[in-house]
């Protein structure tokens, strides 16, 4: 119900530790009407200019918390609330080179009416500056 | 005819394209709804509070009620989720879905809700553990009956003879009227057509929606006419959708304390295409209802992608179509 938005137009970039690029990050939200606990948030898949991005190089930050998506499975507290901007990052040696790239975002959630477990899909084109 | 008194209201899950993108605040929100003189307040609070379930700070309380005072407005109800499939290799146990349940009665009582909505999915045994504990805070629990559940649907039957056995008078029916739906709404049929469904096979699911056609018979014949992908989840929707008819709430009346005014379009000269409300007013009114019918504005998932969604707008041309059906007196109208 919010599929365009998943993937937000800002915050798109390579990520710098200690004077090494270690990967790119990217806002997203959750596209439904309410926020979700993070155990309900079964998987984020990635995938740029076309490369699947393992489940175990994703991070998922949010108010200064970051979880891997396995750890946010058995997190029974913390939630991702309703259109609130989360920090997706994916661990990758170098980044992202400068220039535009196709950044494609799906979202699992199991939610407690629902007889299946809803994916939900967006995709960008966003730009690394140079 | 018994006496009835409808009063207008709205859910704040109605606005949900402007809040999601943080262009309106709750108090842009509740001051639009009184203006509309849609006084009820209706709200999903894991929508409207960050952090919701978890516990909120007394601040938050107060700024609501602020809120209501500063605009002249009342809660109504606090729709509750209980999300039963919290750990992903167990089921809640029963005692710990009854234990969420009373944190959403404590919260709507504190937020001044006088009913709270379970959706339609939990057992009525949860309902039943909590009767006793939401008369004490005075909050009375209303299971939704939302399509493609109905009123005479044996799950709905279960809920009801429940509700009877306990003797309580703090469990109840909150029916959503998506369920009356009469016409394949114009929006979803155009959005489906955007999404690649032909127009003779769109054409085809709204004829055989109108003909009441089953809707596995509907999906077969859209796969015979070459239907793939979007075209079968257009027939689909008549698995989830059905045209029942609003006087089934009659049986009912006792325990109907809210409802939700579901809406997917209301066009220029205040009509909604699809769900028959001059039908249910004036069953409501028969039926000598006394409560809120609370907007509840569901197109924008179906314009989004190509139209700019003004939900406020939806929602006012919905208010007046109320005013005229529930027959405020004139003087009144142009008062607001």
């Amino acid at each position: 119900m919010f599929d365009k938005y998943m993937i937000c137009e800002e915050g798109f970039g390579n990520v710098v530790e200690d004077d090494q690029v270690v990967g790119f990050t990217f806002l997203a939200r959750l596209p439904y009407y309410r926020g979700i606990g993070l155990s309900m948030v079964e998987d984020i898949g990635v995938v740029i200019d076309g490369e699947p991005v393992s489940r175990q190089d994703v991070r998922f930050t949010v108010r200064g918390r970051t979880w891997t998506l396995d750890e946010m499975e058995t997190e029974y507290t913390e939630r991702w609330n309703f259109g609130e901007k989360a920090a997706v990052t994916v661990r990758r040696p170098n980044g992202l080179a400068p220039g535009r790239h196709r950044l494609q975002l799906s979202e699992r959630i199991r939610v407690s009416y629902l007889p299946f477990v809803p994916t939900t899909r967006d995709a960008k084109e966003l730009d690394i500056p140079a | 005819m018994s006496t009835y008194d409808i009063k207008r209201g709205v859910s704040l899950y109605s606005y949900q394209e402007e809040y999601f993108l943080r262009q309106k605040s709750l108090e842009d929100l509740i001051k639009v709804s009184a203006e509309m003189g849609a006084k009820g307040i209706e709200l999903i609070s894991e929508q409207t509070f960050p952090g919701y379930p978890n516990p909120l700070a007394p601040s938050v309380y107060d700024n609501w009620h602020a809120l209501m005072a500063k605009y002249g407005t009342t809660p109504v109800c606090h729709d509750f989720m209980l999300d039963y499939k919290k750990y992903k290799d167990r089921p809640m146990p029963f005692e710990e879905q009854v234990a969420s349940c009373k944190v959403d009665i404590d919260h709507a009582a504190r937020l001044g809700c006088p009913y709270t909505r379970a959706l339609v999915s939990i057992e009525p045994n949860v309902l039943v553990a909590c009767a006793d504990y939401a008369e004490s805070r005075n909050v009375r629990l209303l299971i939704e009956v939302h399509a493609p559940l109905h009123f005479d649907h044996p799950w709905i039957i279960r809920h009801a003879e429940a509700f009877e056995k306990s003797g309580s008078d703090y469990l109840g029916f909150l029916p959503d009227m998506g369920m009356f739906l009469f016409a394949f709404p114009p929006v979803w049929k155009e959005k489906f057509m955007r999404d690649g469904v032909p127009q003779h096979i769109a054409d085809y699911i709204c004829k055989a929606y109108e003909d009441r056609v089953l809707s596995e018979y509907v999906i077969l014949e859209v796969e015979k006419m070459g239907g793939v992908g979007p075209a079968i989840g257009m027939a689909t929707a008549l698995r989830h959708n059905a045209a029942f008819e609003p006087k089934r709430m009659l049986d009912h009346m006792d325990r109907i304390w809210n409802v939700h005014a579901k809406f997917y379009e209301m066009t220029e000269d205040l009509v909604e295409p699809s769900i028959p409300y001059d039908e249910i007013i004036r069953v409501l009114k028969q039926g000598g209802y006394k409560g809120y019918i609370c907007s509840e504005y569901e197109g924008n998932r179906w314009i989004q992608d190509a139209f700019p969604v003004d939900s406020i707008e939806q929602v006012r041309r919905q208010q007046e179509m109320f005013k005229k059906l529930i027959g405020e007196p004139q003087a009144a109208v142009s008062a607001a």
